[in-house]
Protein backbone atom coordinates (compact mmCIF):
# COMPACT_ATOMS: atom_id res chain seq x y z
CA UNK A 1 0.00 0.00 0.00
CA UNK A 2 1.03 3.33 -1.31
CA UNK A 3 1.77 5.89 1.63
CA UNK A 4 -0.41 8.73 2.85
CA UNK A 5 1.84 11.23 1.38
CA UNK A 6 1.54 9.57 -1.92
CA UNK A 7 -2.28 9.01 -2.21
CA UNK A 8 -2.80 12.44 -1.35
CA UNK A 9 -0.30 13.81 -4.08
CA UNK A 10 -2.25 11.63 -6.88
CA UNK A 11 -5.65 12.39 -5.46
CA UNK A 12 -4.50 16.39 -6.15
CA UNK A 13 -3.44 15.73 -8.94
CA UNK A 14 -6.03 14.80 -10.53
CA UNK A 15 -7.94 17.63 -9.27
CA UNK A 16 -5.12 19.88 -11.12
CA UNK A 17 -5.55 17.75 -14.21
CA UNK A 18 -9.09 17.93 -14.17
CA UNK A 19 -9.75 14.09 -14.28
CA UNK A 20 -12.75 14.11 -16.47
CA UNK A 21 -14.24 10.84 -14.36
CA UNK A 22 -13.92 13.54 -11.73
CA UNK A 23 -15.72 16.00 -13.16
CA UNK A 24 -18.16 14.00 -14.27
CA UNK A 25 -19.02 12.84 -10.86
CA UNK A 26 -18.81 16.56 -8.98
CA UNK A 27 -21.24 17.28 -11.80
CA UNK A 28 -23.80 15.13 -11.55
CA UNK A 29 -23.23 15.99 -7.44
CA UNK A 30 -24.06 19.32 -7.97
CA UNK A 31 -26.96 18.62 -10.87
CA UNK A 32 -29.03 16.50 -8.28
CA UNK A 33 -28.32 18.09 -5.08
CA UNK A 34 -29.01 21.83 -6.49
CA UNK A 35 -32.34 20.21 -7.97
CA UNK A 36 -33.02 19.14 -4.88
CA UNK A 37 -32.69 21.84 -3.07
CA UNK A 38 -34.85 24.24 -5.37
CA UNK A 39 -37.25 21.97 -5.19
CA UNK A 40 -37.25 21.75 -1.80
CA UNK A 41 -37.41 25.26 -1.18
CA UNK A 42 -39.86 25.47 -3.94
CA UNK A 43 -42.43 23.43 -1.50
CA UNK A 44 -40.67 23.69 2.09
CA UNK A 45 -39.98 27.77 2.17
CA UNK A 46 -44.13 28.59 1.59
CA UNK A 47 -45.24 25.71 3.70
CA UNK A 48 -43.02 26.17 6.37
CA UNK A 49 -43.88 29.96 6.08
CA UNK A 50 -47.69 29.26 6.40
CA UNK A 51 -47.30 27.26 8.95
CA UNK A 52 -45.44 30.34 11.07
CA UNK A 53 -47.58 32.69 10.42
CA UNK A 54 -51.25 31.37 10.51
CA UNK A 55 -53.18 29.81 13.19
CA UNK A 56 -54.64 27.02 11.76
CA UNK A 57 -56.24 24.14 12.96
CA UNK A 58 -53.43 21.07 13.33
CA UNK A 59 -51.09 23.34 12.97
CA UNK A 60 -48.81 22.71 16.01
CA UNK A 61 -49.38 19.03 14.68
CA UNK A 62 -48.02 19.97 11.50
CA UNK A 63 -44.64 21.91 13.16
CA UNK A 64 -44.21 18.59 15.11
CA UNK A 65 -44.14 16.67 12.42
CA UNK A 66 -41.64 18.45 10.35
CA UNK A 67 -39.27 18.55 13.36
CA UNK A 68 -39.39 14.65 13.35
CA UNK A 69 -39.42 14.70 9.76
CA UNK A 70 -35.92 16.76 9.89
CA UNK A 71 -34.13 13.80 11.97
CA UNK A 72 -35.30 11.39 8.89
CA UNK A 73 -32.56 8.42 8.47
CA UNK A 74 -31.53 8.94 5.24
CA UNK A 75 -31.20 5.08 4.72
CA UNK A 76 -35.07 5.09 5.45
CA UNK A 77 -35.84 7.62 3.24
CA UNK A 78 -33.51 5.76 0.08
CA UNK A 79 -35.31 2.41 1.22
CA UNK A 80 -38.71 3.81 1.28
CA UNK A 81 -38.38 5.53 -2.37
CA UNK A 82 -37.18 2.39 -3.33
CA UNK A 83 -40.38 0.28 -2.15
CA UNK A 84 -41.67 3.02 -4.19
CA UNK A 85 -39.87 3.25 -7.72
CA UNK A 86 -39.11 -0.55 -7.80
CA UNK A 87 -40.46 -3.00 -10.88
CA UNK A 88 -43.25 -3.81 -7.88
CA UNK A 89 -43.74 -0.50 -6.78
CA UNK A 90 -46.73 1.72 -7.09
CA UNK A 91 -44.13 4.11 -9.23
CA UNK A 92 -42.69 1.40 -10.73
CA UNK A 93 -43.67 1.73 -14.19
CA UNK A 94 -41.65 4.78 -14.74
CA UNK A 95 -39.15 3.35 -14.65
CA UNK A 96 -37.23 5.67 -12.47
CA UNK A 97 -35.08 3.23 -9.93
CA UNK A 98 -31.24 3.91 -10.46
CA UNK A 99 -31.77 6.60 -12.51
CA UNK A 100 -30.29 11.10 -10.94
CA UNK A 101 -33.93 11.40 -11.28
CA UNK A 102 -34.54 8.82 -8.52
CA UNK A 103 -31.69 10.08 -6.23
CA UNK A 104 -33.29 13.65 -6.66
CA UNK A 105 -36.65 12.54 -4.98
CA UNK A 106 -34.81 10.94 -2.46
CA UNK A 107 -32.70 14.47 -1.11
CA UNK A 108 -36.15 16.32 -2.22
CA UNK A 109 -37.92 14.43 0.29
CA UNK A 110 -34.82 14.58 2.88
CA UNK A 111 -34.12 18.02 2.69
CA UNK A 112 -37.57 19.49 2.50
CA UNK A 113 -38.66 19.21 6.10
CA UNK A 114 -35.11 19.95 6.97
CA UNK A 115 -36.17 24.09 4.68
CA UNK A 116 -39.94 24.08 6.39
CA UNK A 117 -38.96 23.30 9.63
CA UNK A 118 -36.14 26.26 9.71
CA UNK A 119 -38.42 28.46 7.46
CA UNK A 120 -41.12 28.01 10.07
CA UNK A 121 -38.94 29.40 12.72
CA UNK A 122 -37.52 32.04 11.00
CA UNK A 123 -40.99 33.59 9.65
CA UNK A 124 -42.81 32.62 12.86
CA UNK A 125 -40.11 35.54 15.20
CA UNK A 126 -40.30 37.62 12.45
CA UNK A 127 -44.60 37.42 11.99
CA UNK A 128 -44.72 37.98 16.03
CA UNK A 129 -42.97 41.44 14.85
CA UNK A 130 -44.90 42.09 12.07
CA UNK A 131 -48.25 41.02 12.96
CA UNK A 132 -50.20 44.13 14.56
CA UNK A 133 -48.32 46.21 11.48
CA UNK A 134 -50.30 43.35 9.15
CA UNK A 135 -53.62 43.87 10.93
CA UNK A 136 -53.30 47.56 10.72
CA UNK A 137 -52.72 47.87 7.15
CA UNK A 138 -54.78 45.01 6.04
CA UNK A 139 -52.32 42.60 4.36
CA UNK A 140 -53.87 39.81 2.94
CA UNK A 141 -52.80 35.91 3.61
CA UNK A 142 -51.19 35.31 0.39
CA UNK A 143 -49.00 39.08 0.47
CA UNK A 144 -48.13 38.18 4.27
CA UNK A 145 -46.18 35.10 3.12
CA UNK A 146 -44.64 36.94 0.49
CA UNK A 147 -43.42 39.75 2.39
CA UNK A 148 -42.67 37.87 4.75
CA UNK A 149 -40.79 35.46 3.01
CA UNK A 150 -39.12 38.54 1.51
CA UNK A 151 -37.81 39.94 4.78
CA UNK A 152 -36.57 37.10 6.03
CA UNK A 153 -34.59 36.53 2.54
CA UNK A 154 -30.99 36.29 4.11
CA UNK A 155 -32.03 34.52 6.80
CA UNK A 156 -33.70 31.66 4.12
CA UNK A 157 -30.83 31.67 2.04
CA UNK A 158 -28.40 30.32 4.92
CA UNK A 159 -31.58 28.04 5.21
CA UNK A 160 -31.25 26.86 1.71
CA UNK A 161 -27.27 26.62 1.97
CA UNK A 162 -28.02 24.22 5.25
CA UNK A 163 -29.87 22.19 2.91
CA UNK A 164 -27.48 22.34 0.69
CA UNK A 165 -24.97 21.10 2.62
CA UNK A 166 -27.10 18.07 4.19
CA UNK A 167 -28.18 16.75 0.82
CA UNK A 168 -24.61 17.18 -1.09
CA UNK A 169 -22.79 14.84 1.96
CA UNK A 170 -25.69 12.40 2.12
CA UNK A 171 -24.78 9.22 0.67
CA UNK A 172 -27.22 6.49 2.46
CA UNK A 173 -30.18 7.17 0.39
CA UNK A 174 -29.00 8.27 -3.24
CA UNK A 175 -26.43 5.08 -3.26
CA UNK A 176 -29.88 3.10 -2.95
CA UNK A 177 -32.15 4.34 -5.18
CA UNK A 178 -29.07 5.45 -7.64
CA UNK A 179 -26.96 2.46 -7.10
CA UNK A 180 -23.93 3.91 -7.92
CA UNK A 181 -23.42 3.18 -11.47
CA UNK A 182 -20.74 4.20 -13.61
CA UNK A 183 -21.14 7.10 -15.80
CA UNK A 184 -24.85 6.98 -14.58
CA UNK A 185 -25.54 8.04 -10.77
CA UNK A 186 -22.34 7.67 -9.07
CA UNK A 187 -21.91 10.80 -7.09
CA UNK A 188 -19.30 12.26 -4.89
CA UNK A 189 -20.24 10.55 -1.34
CA UNK A 190 -21.15 7.35 -3.12
CA UNK A 191 -17.55 6.93 -4.96
CA UNK A 192 -15.85 7.69 -2.17
CA UNK A 193 -17.92 4.98 -0.60
CA UNK A 194 -17.25 2.52 -3.67
CA UNK A 195 -13.60 3.73 -4.13
CA UNK A 196 -12.67 3.10 -0.40
CA UNK A 197 -13.55 -0.38 -0.53
CA UNK A 198 -11.73 -1.11 -3.82
CA UNK A 199 -8.89 0.39 -2.27
CA UNK A 200 -9.18 3.20 -4.95
CA UNK A 201 -7.52 5.79 -2.37
CA UNK A 202 -6.73 8.48 -4.48
CA UNK A 203 -10.07 9.04 -6.58
CA UNK A 204 -12.10 8.58 -3.16
CA UNK A 205 -9.72 11.19 -1.45
CA UNK A 206 -9.66 13.72 -4.51
CA UNK A 207 -13.69 13.28 -4.36
CA UNK A 208 -13.45 14.40 -0.37
CA UNK A 209 -11.23 17.25 -0.79
CA UNK A 210 -13.27 18.80 -3.16
CA UNK A 211 -16.02 17.69 -0.97
CA UNK A 212 -14.39 19.29 1.96
CA UNK A 213 -14.19 22.54 -0.16
CA UNK A 214 -17.79 22.60 -0.96
CA UNK A 215 -18.26 22.53 2.44
CA UNK A 216 -16.11 25.37 3.68
CA UNK A 217 -17.61 27.40 0.63
CA UNK A 218 -20.82 26.99 1.77
CA UNK A 219 -19.89 28.01 5.31
CA UNK A 220 -18.17 31.14 4.31
CA UNK A 221 -20.94 31.96 2.30
CA UNK A 222 -23.54 31.44 5.19
CA UNK A 223 -20.96 34.11 6.92
CA UNK A 224 -20.68 36.49 4.12
CA UNK A 225 -24.63 36.22 3.76
CA UNK A 226 -24.75 37.05 7.08
CA UNK A 227 -22.59 40.14 7.62
CA UNK A 228 -23.89 41.88 4.74
CA UNK A 229 -27.85 41.48 6.14
CA UNK A 230 -25.94 42.74 9.47
CA UNK A 231 -24.41 45.41 7.33
CA UNK A 232 -28.11 46.51 6.35
CA UNK A 233 -29.71 46.18 9.39
CA UNK A 234 -31.98 43.30 7.38
CA UNK A 235 -30.43 40.27 9.93
CA UNK B 1 -92.81 46.18 10.94
CA UNK B 2 -92.44 49.91 10.85
CA UNK B 3 -94.36 51.63 12.80
CA UNK B 4 -94.23 55.02 13.58
CA UNK B 5 -92.34 55.41 16.90
CA UNK B 6 -89.67 53.13 15.03
CA UNK B 7 -89.24 55.47 12.32
CA UNK B 8 -89.29 58.55 14.61
CA UNK B 9 -86.71 56.77 16.39
CA UNK B 10 -84.56 56.15 13.23
CA UNK B 11 -85.39 59.42 12.07
CA UNK B 12 -83.89 61.41 15.46
CA UNK B 13 -80.79 58.98 15.38
CA UNK B 14 -80.44 60.12 11.91
CA UNK B 15 -80.52 63.55 13.01
CA UNK B 16 -78.71 63.08 15.95
CA UNK B 17 -75.53 61.69 13.25
CA UNK B 18 -76.00 64.41 10.80
CA UNK B 19 -75.26 67.11 13.40
CA UNK B 20 -72.57 65.52 14.72
CA UNK B 21 -71.59 62.72 12.97
CA UNK B 22 -69.06 60.78 15.24
CA UNK B 23 -66.15 58.86 13.54
CA UNK B 24 -66.02 56.46 16.03
CA UNK B 25 -68.04 55.16 19.05
CA UNK B 26 -67.53 52.75 22.14
CA UNK B 27 -70.08 51.88 24.15
CA UNK B 28 -69.68 49.63 27.35
CA UNK B 29 -66.48 48.71 26.26
CA UNK B 30 -64.18 45.64 28.08
CA UNK B 31 -61.24 43.97 27.65
CA UNK B 32 -60.11 41.03 29.99
CA UNK B 33 -57.49 38.46 29.64
CA UNK B 34 -57.79 35.34 31.72
CA UNK B 35 -60.15 36.80 34.47
CA UNK B 36 -57.79 40.08 34.61
CA UNK B 37 -60.08 43.23 33.66
CA UNK B 38 -58.04 45.64 31.92
CA UNK B 39 -60.34 47.85 30.25
CA UNK B 40 -63.80 48.39 31.59
CA UNK B 41 -67.12 50.56 31.14
CA UNK B 42 -65.38 52.63 28.16
CA UNK B 43 -68.05 54.81 26.79
CA UNK B 44 -66.94 57.66 23.69
CA UNK B 45 -67.47 59.31 21.32
CA UNK B 46 -64.98 60.49 18.53
CA UNK B 47 -66.20 63.04 16.09
CA UNK B 48 -64.60 63.54 12.91
CA UNK B 49 -61.82 66.38 12.76
CA UNK B 50 -61.74 65.92 16.15
CA UNK B 51 -58.10 65.97 18.14
CA UNK B 52 -58.57 63.91 20.95
CA UNK B 53 -55.50 63.39 23.62
CA UNK B 54 -55.49 60.39 25.77
CA UNK B 55 -53.36 60.36 28.73
CA UNK B 56 -52.75 58.69 32.26
CA UNK B 57 -50.35 57.11 33.83
CA UNK B 58 -48.17 53.76 32.63
CA UNK B 59 -50.28 50.59 32.72
CA UNK B 60 -53.66 52.61 32.62
CA UNK B 61 -54.70 51.11 29.22
CA UNK B 62 -54.45 53.58 26.95
CA UNK B 63 -52.31 51.46 24.54
CA UNK B 64 -54.80 48.49 25.06
CA UNK B 65 -57.90 51.02 24.04
CA UNK B 66 -56.36 52.15 20.59
CA UNK B 67 -55.80 48.55 19.49
CA UNK B 68 -59.45 47.82 20.75
CA UNK B 69 -60.71 50.61 18.75
CA UNK B 70 -58.02 49.88 15.85
CA UNK B 71 -60.00 46.48 16.28
CA UNK B 72 -56.60 44.74 16.40
CA UNK B 73 -57.88 43.05 19.69
CA UNK B 74 -61.80 41.67 19.73
CA UNK B 75 -63.08 43.89 23.05
CA UNK B 76 -64.77 40.70 25.47
CA UNK B 77 -67.51 43.37 26.23
CA UNK B 78 -69.42 46.30 24.14
CA UNK B 79 -69.18 47.35 20.98
CA UNK B 80 -67.49 49.73 18.78
CA UNK B 81 -69.49 51.72 15.89
CA UNK B 82 -67.18 53.16 12.60
CA UNK B 83 -69.44 55.89 11.13
CA UNK B 84 -72.56 54.29 13.33
CA UNK B 85 -71.58 50.82 12.06
CA UNK B 86 -69.72 47.70 13.33
CA UNK B 87 -66.61 47.59 13.13
CA UNK B 88 -64.78 45.48 10.62
CA UNK B 89 -62.19 44.89 8.34
CA UNK B 90 -62.98 47.31 5.46
CA UNK B 91 -62.93 50.68 8.27
CA UNK B 92 -60.05 49.65 9.90
CA UNK B 93 -58.89 50.41 6.10
CA UNK B 94 -59.67 53.55 6.90
CA UNK B 95 -58.01 54.18 9.82
CA UNK B 96 -54.27 53.90 10.30
CA UNK B 97 -51.79 53.40 13.54
CA UNK B 98 -48.41 54.42 14.75
CA UNK B 99 -47.39 52.38 16.78
CA UNK B 100 -45.35 52.91 20.52
CA UNK B 101 -42.67 51.04 19.00
CA UNK B 102 -42.41 51.95 15.34
CA UNK B 103 -42.60 48.24 12.55
CA UNK B 104 -40.31 49.13 9.87
CA UNK B 105 -39.77 46.05 7.54
CA UNK B 106 -36.80 45.17 6.55
CA UNK B 107 -36.78 47.04 3.46
CA UNK B 108 -35.51 50.44 2.18
CA UNK B 109 -37.64 53.57 2.93
CA UNK B 110 -39.07 53.90 0.03
CA UNK B 111 -39.69 50.28 -0.12
CA UNK B 112 -41.94 50.77 3.24
CA UNK B 113 -43.76 53.39 1.68
CA UNK B 114 -44.80 51.31 -1.40
CA UNK B 115 -45.82 47.97 0.41
CA UNK B 116 -48.32 50.07 2.52
CA UNK B 117 -49.64 51.50 -0.68
CA UNK B 118 -49.85 48.67 -2.55
CA UNK B 119 -51.81 46.73 0.65
CA UNK B 120 -54.22 49.55 0.01
CA UNK B 121 -54.56 48.96 -3.85
CA UNK B 122 -52.41 51.61 -5.11
CA UNK B 123 -50.80 51.08 -8.18
CA UNK B 124 -49.30 52.99 -10.94
CA UNK B 125 -48.04 56.41 -11.20
CA UNK B 126 -50.27 57.19 -8.45
CA UNK B 127 -48.40 55.55 -6.00
CA UNK B 128 -45.23 57.04 -7.28
CA UNK B 129 -46.62 60.17 -6.61
CA UNK B 130 -48.21 59.37 -3.19
CA UNK B 131 -44.33 58.12 -2.26
CA UNK B 132 -43.13 61.01 -3.26
CA UNK B 133 -45.30 63.03 -0.94
CA UNK B 134 -44.81 61.02 1.62
CA UNK B 135 -40.94 61.27 1.60
CA UNK B 136 -40.94 64.88 1.31
CA UNK B 137 -43.20 64.93 4.16
CA UNK B 138 -41.43 63.12 6.43
CA UNK B 139 -37.90 64.83 5.12
CA UNK B 140 -36.67 61.52 3.96
CA UNK B 141 -35.95 61.67 0.22
CA UNK B 142 -32.30 61.60 0.92
CA UNK B 143 -32.67 58.44 2.97
CA UNK B 144 -35.23 57.21 0.26
CA UNK B 145 -32.78 54.25 -0.87
CA UNK B 146 -31.40 53.37 2.89
CA UNK B 147 -32.69 50.55 4.87
CA UNK B 148 -35.38 51.48 7.39
CA UNK B 149 -34.19 49.81 10.15
CA UNK B 150 -30.59 51.99 10.09
CA UNK B 151 -32.81 55.29 10.56
CA UNK B 152 -32.64 57.06 13.70
CA UNK B 153 -35.60 56.70 15.98
CA UNK B 154 -37.22 59.98 15.30
CA UNK B 155 -36.24 59.75 11.52
CA UNK B 156 -38.18 56.05 11.73
CA UNK B 157 -41.16 57.75 13.40
CA UNK B 158 -41.48 59.94 10.96
CA UNK B 159 -41.56 57.64 8.40
CA UNK B 160 -44.13 55.85 10.48
CA UNK B 161 -46.60 58.25 10.66
CA UNK B 162 -45.94 59.14 6.73
CA UNK B 163 -46.20 55.37 5.94
CA UNK B 164 -49.53 56.13 7.61
CA UNK B 165 -50.80 59.05 5.99
CA UNK B 166 -49.96 58.08 3.06
CA UNK B 167 -52.69 55.66 2.49
CA UNK B 168 -55.00 58.68 3.53
CA UNK B 169 -57.06 57.10 6.34
CA UNK B 170 -59.85 59.22 8.08
CA UNK B 171 -58.76 58.46 11.37
CA UNK B 172 -54.97 58.33 12.41
CA UNK B 173 -54.09 56.52 16.20
CA UNK B 174 -50.86 57.73 17.56
CA UNK B 175 -49.54 55.81 20.80
CA UNK B 176 -46.93 57.64 22.33
CA UNK B 177 -45.13 58.63 19.17
CA UNK B 178 -42.48 61.69 20.29
CA UNK B 179 -41.77 59.49 23.24
CA UNK B 180 -37.51 59.48 23.47
CA UNK B 181 -36.99 61.81 20.76
CA UNK B 182 -35.30 64.85 21.34
CA UNK B 183 -37.05 68.99 21.05
CA UNK B 184 -36.18 69.17 17.12
CA UNK B 185 -37.41 65.48 16.39
CA UNK B 186 -40.24 66.25 18.28
CA UNK B 187 -41.09 69.03 16.58
CA UNK B 188 -40.86 67.40 13.41
CA UNK B 189 -43.12 64.64 14.07
CA UNK B 190 -45.80 67.12 15.76
CA UNK B 191 -45.88 69.23 12.30
CA UNK B 192 -46.78 65.97 10.53
CA UNK B 193 -49.20 65.29 13.16
CA UNK B 194 -50.65 68.95 12.75
CA UNK B 195 -49.88 68.28 8.48
CA UNK B 196 -52.81 65.72 9.09
CA UNK B 197 -55.47 67.24 11.02
CA UNK B 198 -55.04 70.28 8.52
CA UNK B 199 -56.12 67.51 5.70
CA UNK B 200 -59.02 66.49 7.73
CA UNK B 201 -58.13 63.60 9.51
CA UNK B 202 -59.25 63.03 12.80
CA UNK B 203 -56.33 61.97 15.43
CA UNK B 204 -56.56 60.30 18.52
CA UNK B 205 -53.03 60.46 20.30
CA UNK B 206 -51.62 58.62 23.31
CA UNK B 207 -49.25 61.16 25.41
CA UNK B 208 -47.54 61.82 29.01
CA UNK B 209 -46.74 65.11 27.83
CA UNK B 210 -49.26 68.03 28.92
CA UNK B 211 -47.68 70.34 26.73
CA UNK B 212 -48.11 68.48 23.43
CA UNK B 213 -51.54 67.91 24.84
CA UNK B 214 -52.32 71.24 24.73
CA UNK B 215 -50.80 71.41 21.54
CA UNK B 216 -51.89 68.45 19.50
CA UNK B 217 -55.47 67.80 21.38
CA UNK B 218 -58.96 68.96 21.64
CA UNK B 219 -60.61 67.05 23.98
CA UNK B 220 -58.86 64.58 26.23
CA UNK B 221 -59.63 61.68 27.58
CA UNK B 222 -57.80 60.51 30.84
CA UNK B 223 -57.98 56.84 31.81
CA UNK B 224 -56.75 55.33 35.39
CA UNK B 225 -56.93 51.34 36.15
CA UNK B 226 -58.68 50.42 32.63
CA UNK B 227 -61.64 53.13 32.89
CA UNK B 228 -62.04 56.48 31.56
CA UNK B 229 -62.01 58.14 34.85
CA UNK B 230 -62.66 61.89 32.74
CA UNK B 231 -63.18 63.49 29.70
CA UNK B 232 -63.66 67.03 28.39
CA UNK B 233 -61.82 69.86 26.47
CA UNK B 234 -58.28 69.33 27.05
CA UNK B 235 -57.48 73.61 28.42
CA UNK B 236 -60.30 72.76 31.33
CA UNK B 237 -58.99 69.23 32.14
CA UNK B 238 -55.54 70.33 32.37
CA UNK B 239 -55.71 73.31 34.23
CA UNK B 240 -58.89 72.55 36.59
CA UNK B 241 -59.02 68.22 36.46
CA UNK B 242 -62.48 67.23 37.88
CA UNK B 243 -61.33 63.56 39.28
CA UNK B 244 -58.88 62.70 42.40
CA UNK B 245 -56.61 60.31 39.78
CA UNK B 246 -56.79 62.81 36.73
CA UNK B 247 -55.29 66.27 39.61
CA UNK B 248 -52.88 63.68 40.98
CA UNK B 249 -51.30 62.39 37.92
CA UNK B 250 -50.91 65.73 37.27
CA UNK B 251 -49.27 67.29 40.17
CA UNK B 252 -47.20 64.21 39.67
CA UNK B 253 -48.29 63.13 42.84
CA UNK B 254 -48.27 59.10 42.36
CA UNK B 255 -51.80 58.08 42.60
CA UNK B 256 -53.00 54.14 43.56
CA UNK B 257 -57.12 54.00 42.26
CA UNK B 258 -58.34 51.73 44.97
CA UNK B 259 -59.03 48.22 43.33
CA UNK B 260 -57.31 49.06 39.71
CA UNK B 261 -55.68 45.97 39.31
CA UNK B 262 -58.28 44.00 41.14
CA UNK B 263 -60.23 40.89 39.47
CA UNK B 264 -64.17 41.43 39.25
N1 LIG C 1 -51.98 40.91 25.92
C1 LIG C 1 -51.99 41.20 27.22
N2 LIG C 1 -52.14 40.24 28.13
C2 LIG C 1 -52.16 40.51 29.44
N3 LIG C 1 -52.04 41.74 29.94
C3 LIG C 1 -51.89 42.75 29.09
C4 LIG C 1 -51.85 42.54 27.68
N4 LIG C 1 -51.68 43.73 27.08
C5 LIG C 1 -51.60 44.64 28.06
N5 LIG C 1 -51.74 44.07 29.28
C6 LIG C 1 -51.76 44.77 30.56
O1 LIG C 1 -52.74 45.77 30.48
C7 LIG C 1 -52.35 46.91 31.18
C8 LIG C 1 -52.48 48.12 30.29
O2 LIG C 1 -51.51 48.03 29.26
P1 LIG C 1 -51.31 49.20 28.19
O3 LIG C 1 -50.22 48.79 27.30
O4 LIG C 1 -52.60 49.55 27.58
O5 LIG C 1 -50.82 50.40 29.12
P2 LIG C 1 -50.53 51.90 28.71
O6 LIG C 1 -51.57 52.75 29.33
O7 LIG C 1 -50.36 52.02 27.25
O8 LIG C 1 -49.15 52.15 29.46
P3 LIG C 1 -47.82 52.92 28.99
O9 LIG C 1 -48.02 54.35 29.33
O10 LIG C 1 -46.77 52.31 29.84
O11 LIG C 1 -47.63 52.65 27.54
C9 LIG C 1 -50.96 46.65 31.68
O12 LIG C 1 -51.04 46.32 33.04
C10 LIG C 1 -50.48 45.46 30.87
O13 LIG C 1 -49.64 44.66 31.63
MG1 LIG D 1 -48.74 52.27 25.97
Amino acid sequence: MDSFGSILTEAFGLILIWDPDLIEIIGLSLRVTLTAVIVACVIGLPLGAAVGAFRFPGRTIVAVVLNALMGLPPVVVGLMVYLMLSASGPLGPLQLLYTPMAMIIAQTILVTPIIAALTKQVVEDLHREYVEQFASLGVGPLDRVGALLWDARYSLLTVALAGFGRAVAEVGAVIIVGGNINHVTRVMTTTIALETSKGNLELALALGVVLLAIALFVNAAVMAVRASAVRAAYA
Amino acid sequence: MLDSASLMKTFRADVAEKVAPSVISARGLGFAVEGRVLIRDVDLDIKAGRRTVIMGSNGAGKSLLLRLLHGLIAPSSGEILWNGRPLDKAARRRQAMVFQRPVMLRRSVLANLDFALRVHGVHGPARRDRERAALAMARLEDLAASPARTLSGGEQQRLAIARALACAPDLLFLDEPTVSLDPASTHAVEMLIGDAHAAGVTTVLVTHDRAQALRLGDDVIFMAGGRIAETGPVEKVLQNPQSEVARAWLEGRLHFEPGASETK
